[in-house]
This record gives structure tokens, sequence and C-alpha cells, in this order.
């Protein structure tokens, strides 16, 4: 029997785009979202689709009190998580209002790092299994206009290298994928280049491939990682100046 | 934004929304007047309305399958093409199958589409086990055999002027394999092409493509192709543990418009005629995956590109079974002479027709494209009237053009249909096509 693959922040373009691809493949899925409940149409096309049984768990990141009774309470230890709970908010409100700005670095930091913290003590006790976090390239470097979410993002992508290093030895692999921009609920509306801007079935596809080969990081599309070591070289004497 | 058909004939200034969800979908209606879009593979303006288009590619979810009966139920926007993907790996494939699996589950009711197994198996209708549809008042209501059957009737071939099908339930077919074993007839003419599909009229699949570019004694010279779902035991050895998981085929695109001189008389029956002796001379007896099969075009996405900025134009009658001979004939007489040759012009034999607004009569189907020029503007009306002539109709997914006149004169059938849709209350659905052509 194939162990699952769960799927935190379930409701995301993402991470639904993450669940076809692993299903396609014939993995159970187990869908783990706040209101849970409005993904039974997933569950019955994941299952009608490819065949795979898909079961559904209530799921709030932020509420870290509960994170070890919900992993618990999963009728299986999945073989492979990944994370797709994230929160963008509003930039100048989260500047503005200090509990706003909490909002959007426990949504994207805290809540995602410590159930994936929660999820290796147990991959790492059985000594196997995969941790995927998304995390974005608005971490990989402070911009005026989104620092709050950027720098929870660069705090989870730490997280991350940091897990990673200290799992190698557990036979446990940990993911992390830095997405540009992406064609979702969270970016609606806005004018995204089309060259970078991939959908989240090309995010569903890579983070796939990137499980099945054990890579550490990647970018999606790949050309955000020049454009993103570019942005990282910039000096600071210079970058604090400009407007991107 | 502007939107056309398929044909790339006469984009139209559109305001198109694509709800996600039941209230979204409600609030698009409660704008008045509509039309449900699915993938836009209609030819024509049968998916456009200016003032208001509902995509439905957004309600693309399955809901179950019961492996007892066969039967898949889906929302509107699931494309045949993932039908097949995810159910010929299990041994299911659709009843009926147009020459496109890039077409949602509410395009083929909406269009009754026919496969190359009309003969056999009747139209997509024939698959159709109920359908959840909005109607004017935003109220949804199941409809099925059994449950307002008039409605049911109606929203097959209905051209989504019913309303809009939100759900629906498919009965797919059992197949031992996704292999199909095709036998090619090279037919020197017409006469020979028809005798070959009266012969044959037990095989499950049959089609033909005739050289539109052949004339006087070669008139009508096709390539017959009949098939069957092949038996895993007539395989190549490599695929017979494993007879439903088909390998892939590369997807090549077409990415923008062909000059419109490239495509021009002389390259089109030059192709023709290498096409035609390409099949008159391959092995007769062939093992061909489903793909290749059924959808060819859909190895190159967006071949409709290769027609250029003007677009292109089909044209589709059917002619009862006494009437065919002669008036496919002159309509192929009439091609001829122009120099108009078509390099995709298929013949299909319909069995009897069922439903009261469906194309398929009993007798033969002829589709030809032609590049959007003058020539062929002087051409379709000539066309029109040999089909009127012989007792024809016109297939409304395919056309972009036709007069309203023509339209009723060939079938009366519009005339009921368009008095019961007012007596239903049903006028808030409409598209360009049926504003002009008064339904
Ligand atoms: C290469 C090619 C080959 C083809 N071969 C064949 C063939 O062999 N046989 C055949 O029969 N047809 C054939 N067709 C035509 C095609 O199958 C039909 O036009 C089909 O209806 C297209 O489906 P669609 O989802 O793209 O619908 P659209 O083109 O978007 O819409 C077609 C019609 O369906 C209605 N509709 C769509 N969705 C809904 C809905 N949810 N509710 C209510 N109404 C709706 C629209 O209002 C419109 O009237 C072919 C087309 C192409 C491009
Ligand atoms: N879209 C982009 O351009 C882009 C770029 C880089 C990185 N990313 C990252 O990709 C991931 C997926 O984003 P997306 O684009 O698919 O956008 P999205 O649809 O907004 O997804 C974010 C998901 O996180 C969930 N979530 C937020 N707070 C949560 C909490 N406390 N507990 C549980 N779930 C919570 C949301 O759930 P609800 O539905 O309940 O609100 C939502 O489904 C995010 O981490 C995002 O930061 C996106």
């Amino acid at each position: 029997m194939t162990e699952p693959v769960l799927i935190l922040g379930a409701r995301s373009d993402i991470a639904r785009a993450t669940a076809h691809v692993f299903a396609a493949k014939g993995y159970p899925i187990q869908l783990a979202a706040r209101n849970v409940a409005s993904l039974e149409a997933d569950k019955a096309d994941l299952e009608t689709r490819y065949g795979v049984t898909v079961t559904l768990h209530e799921f709030d990141a932020v509420a870290i009190e509960d994170h070890s009774h919900f992993v618990d309470n999963l009728p299986e230890l999945p073989q492979i998580a990944v994370t797709a709970v994230g929160f963008m908010g509003d930039h100048d409100e989260s500047m503005r209002h200090p509990l706003a700005a909490a909002r959007v670095l426990r949504a994207n930091f805290e809540g995602p790092a410590l159930i994936l913290g929660e999820l290796s003590e147990r991959f790492a006790a059985r000594k196997y299994g995969t941790l995927v976090g998304i995390s974005s390239v608005a971490g990989d470097r402070g911009r005026a206009t989104n620092y709050i979410y950027g720098s929870a993002k660069a705090g989870f992508t730490a997280f991350l290298s940091g897990l990673r290093n200290r799992l190698a030895k557990e036979n446990v692999h940990v993911v992390t994928v830095l997405p540009g921009f992406v064609n979702t609920s969270m970016t609606e509306g806005m004018d995204l280049p089309g060259k970078l801007t991939a959908e989240p079935e090309e995010l569903g596809e890579a983070i796939y491939k990137a499980v099945e080969k054990s890579r550490n990081i990647i970018y999606v599309r790949p050309i955000w990682w020049l454009v993103m070591m570019i942005i990282r070289n910039i000096p600071e004497a210079i970058f604090k100046k400009m407007s991107i | 934004m502007k939107i056309s058909g398929w044909g790339n004939f006469e984009a139209q200034e559109a305001r198109v929304t694509a709800p996600k969800d039941e209230a979204a979908l409600s609030a698009a209606l409660s704008k008045g007047q509509a039309i449900a879009r699915g993938n836009g593979r209609s030819y024509g303006d049968s998916a456009i309305s200016k003032r208001n288009t509902v995509s439905m590619l957004g309600f693309n979810k399955m809901i179950g399958f019961d492996p007892e009966t066969g039967i898949l139920e889906a929302e509107a926007g699931v494309l045949l093409s993932d039908v097949i993907d995810s159910f010929l790996p299990r041994g299911w494939f659709p009843l009926v199958t147009p020459g496109t699996r890039l077409i949602t589950l509410g395009g083929a009711i909406a269009s009754d589409v026919h496969g190359k197994n009309h003969h056999v198996d009747g139209s997509f209708r024939a698959s159709v086990e109920w359908i959840d549809l909005v109607g004017a008042d935003g109220a949804l209501v199941r409809c099925s055999r059994d449950a307002d059957p008039e409605l049911f009737h109606y929203t097959i071939g209905g051209m989504g002027l019913t309303g809009i099908i939100l759900r629906c339930a498919i009965r797919l077919r059992p197949v031992r394999s996704g292999w199909i074993r095709q036998i090619t007839h090279a037919a020197k003419d017409l006469k020979a092409a028809m005798t070959c599909f009266e012969d044959n009229l037990d095989r499950p699949y049959s089609v033909a493509w005739i050289d539109c570019a052949a004339k006087g004694e070669r008139l009508g010279r096709s390539l017959v192709m009949l098939g069957d779902h092949a038996n895993p035991g007539e395989l190549p050895a490599r695929y017979h543990t494993d007879p439903l998981n088909v390998p892939k085929r590369t997807k090549r695109t077409f990415p923008f418009h062909l000059p419109n001189f490239v495509l021009n008389p002389f390259s089109v029956r030059a192709f023709n005629y290498l096409y035609y002796w390409k099949g008159a001379l391959t092995p007769k007896d062939r093992i061909v995956d489903w793909d290749s099969y059924f959808f060819p075009l859909d190895a190159i996405r967006h071949w409709n590109k290769l027609y250029g900025k003007r677009g292109f134009l089909q044209f589709q009658c059917a002619l009862p079974l006494d009437k065919a001979e002669a008036g496919l004939t002159k309509i192929l007489e009439a091609t001829a002479e122009t120099g108009q040759a078509s390099f995709l012009c298929v013949l299909k034999r319909f069995g009897p027709g069922a439903g009261p607004m469906s194309f398929p009569m009993e007798g033969y189907t002829l589709a030809m494209d032609f590049p959007n020029t003058e020539a062929t503007g002087d051409l379709l009306p000539r066309l029109d009237a040999i089909t009127l002539e012989h007792s024809g109709r016109f297939y409304l997914t395919k056309d972009a053009r036709l007069p309203a006149s023509i339209a009723h004169q060939s079938d009366p059938r519009m005339e009921e249909f368009a008095t019961w849709r007012r007596a239903r209350g049903l006028d808030q659905f409409a598209s360009s096509q049926s504003e002009r052509l008064i339904l």
C-alpha cells in the first residue's frame, strides 16, 4: 500500500494542483485546511479522477497548541507532507497595525514552520519521509513594498534549511519551494509578467519532481533563480535607494 | 474582450465572466441575456454573447463514477480529454467522441456531437443520463428521460439556448484496449466510397477523407477508414500486458497565424494528392492508438492558426439517404469547380436521427473547411442552395454565417424550437448565432 501525501492549506490553488499531480500518480491524499468541509467536491473529484482515497482534516496552522493533536488524529502518518499555508495580507495595513503584521508573520512563518517541525519528529523516528515547504522568492531579500510578508518567508526558508540539515542523517528529506509569481487567488487582479508567472499546475509538477529526485531548493519558474541571484547581489548601498 | 469560435472568423467584442461557484454563476445570470461557453471549439458564434458570455471552464470537477453501470457524474466544464485520461486506464471510453477531445461535456451535450460511430451508437445523447440545468430564473432543475423530458431532449442539441448545463451524468462504454484496429480502403470515386460505407454498416467506426480537389471521373475519390477497438491479443507483444496504457503522443503547438497565402488552392491540391496516395499505398490493416485514430488534429494544438488571421469557415450539412449521392455529387462538383479545395473534407454515414433539435438524420454528412476568402464567400451560398434542394440541414455548431431564412427553410424544427423557448420563458439565453438565426 502506498502511504498518503498530506497537503496542508489544501484550499490554495497551488495545493489543489499539487494534490492532483500526486493523486494522478496513485498516492492517497489527506487534505488539511481551515473550513475543510468546503473541500468535499475536491475530494470527490480527486477520488473519481484517479481512483485514490482522499480524507479531509480540519487544520489551522496558527493554532500551534493543536498541532500535535492534529498529527495524532491523522488516520495514518503520511510519507510526504506539503504545506502551502500562506497569507499575503495588505502591506500598508501590516505597516500600520502590528496585529495585522503579526497575522502575516504567523501565517507564513510560525504556523507552517512549526507544523513541519511537529511532523519532522515523527518522520525522524520512523526514519523516512519528505517534507515540502512552499516559501517564496519574497524571502530572498526584503523590499519596501512587502518586507513583512517577505521576512516571514525568509524565516520559513531558513527554518527549512536548518530542518534539512538536521534531518539529513535521519533519512528524512526537506524540499524548499521558492515560487516567483503564480497565477492564483492570492495574486488575482494583479498585473503579472507572463514569462515570469507560473500556473499552479506547473508548481504541482515541479513539487512532484523535486520530491522524486530529492531536490533541496527549487525555484519555479527556474528563471527566478537568476533573477533572485542578481537581486541578492545588488550592494545594499544601491539597493536601499531602488524602488523594486 | 474579443472572442471568436474555433474558426477565428469575425471576432466579437464580448463581456466574458468565468464564475467558479454556483453563487457566482447566479450572479452572472442575474445580468440578463446570457450564453454558456465551453472550450470554444464550435466554429462560429454559437458560444458568444456580446452582453454576457459565461465561461463554464471553472466548473471542472468530477463528482462520482459507478463501475457497475459505467455512469460518470461530472460538472459541465470537465473536458472529454480528462474523462479519457482518467477512465481509459480503467477500461472505459466515452460512447461518442467528436474529432477533437478538447471539448467540454456541456459543449458535447449542447451540440449533441456525433462521432465515427453514429450509424451504430447514435449521437452523444445516447450516453446522457441526466442534466442539471440552471434556468432563466436561476433555479436549478434536474431533467432526464423521465423528469421534464421535453427540457431534457431540447437541451441535448439545443446549443445552450435552454439554460446553463451545470452537471451531467454520462454513461461510458467498457473497452479492452486503448488501440484501434483500422482498415483503410481507397475508394476511386464517391460511389465507391458510399458503397464501402453501406457494405460496412456493422463496423463500429467509419469515416472517409475526401480529396475534394479531385474532379471528373475521380470526383469524391477518398480514403474510407473503418475501425474497431482492438482486442489485447491483436496488439504488438510489448502492449499485451497493459493494453489500456497507451504511450502519450508528443504535442506540437502552432503558435502563430500563418500568412494567408500559405494555404492556397495549389498547396491544398498538392497535399490532398500526396495524402491520398500515401493512404492508398500504406498497409490497409493497421493497429493505431486511440489518440491518433480519433483525434489526429489534436496532435497540433491551435492548428486553426494555419488559416491566418482572417480565419476559416466550416461547411457541414447532412443529407437524407435517398438524396445523398445526388447532393454530395453537386456539392463536390461546385467545390472542385471554384478551385476552392479544402484539405479537411470528411464524409460520414449517419444512422437514424433522434431528438427535437439534434443535427444528425439518417443519411450522409459532409464537412469541409475553407479559408475565409472571397471565393469561399461566393461558394458557400451555392452549397447552401444545393443542400436545400436535397432536403438537407446544417450543423449549427459549425456555422458562422448562415442567413436565418435558409436555416429555417432547411429545418422547420427551428421555428418550433423558437416557439417552445418563448413559451418556457427561456429567451434570456441567446447567442450571437441565435440572434442571427432567430431561434
Ligand atoms: C477539430 C474539430 C473537430 C470536430 N469534430 C466534430 C465531430 O466529429 N463531430 C461533432 O459533432 N462535432 C465536431 N466538432 C465540433 C465540436 O465538437 C462542438 O462544437 C462542441 O460543441 C464544442 O464543445 P465546446 O466545449 O468547445 O463548446 P463551445 O464551442 O464553447 O460551445 C458550443 C455550444 O455549446 C454550448 N455550451 C457549451 N457549454 C455549455 C454549458 N455548460 N451549458 C449550456 N450550453 C453550453 C454553447 O452555448 C454553444 O452553443 C469538432 C470541432 C473541432 C474544432
Ligand atoms: N501566488 C503567488 O504568486 C505566490 C508566490 C510565491 C509564494 N506563494 C506561496 O504559495 C503558497 C500558496 O499560495 P497560493 O498562491 O495558492 O494562494 P492562496 O490560495 O491564498 O493560498 C494560501 C492558503 O493558505 C491558507 N492559510 C492561510 N492561513 C492559514 C492558517 N492559519 N491555517 C491553515 N491554512 C491557512 C489559506 O487558507 P484559506 O483558504 O482558509 O484562507 C489558503 O488556502 C503560499 O504559501 C504563498 O505564500 C505564492
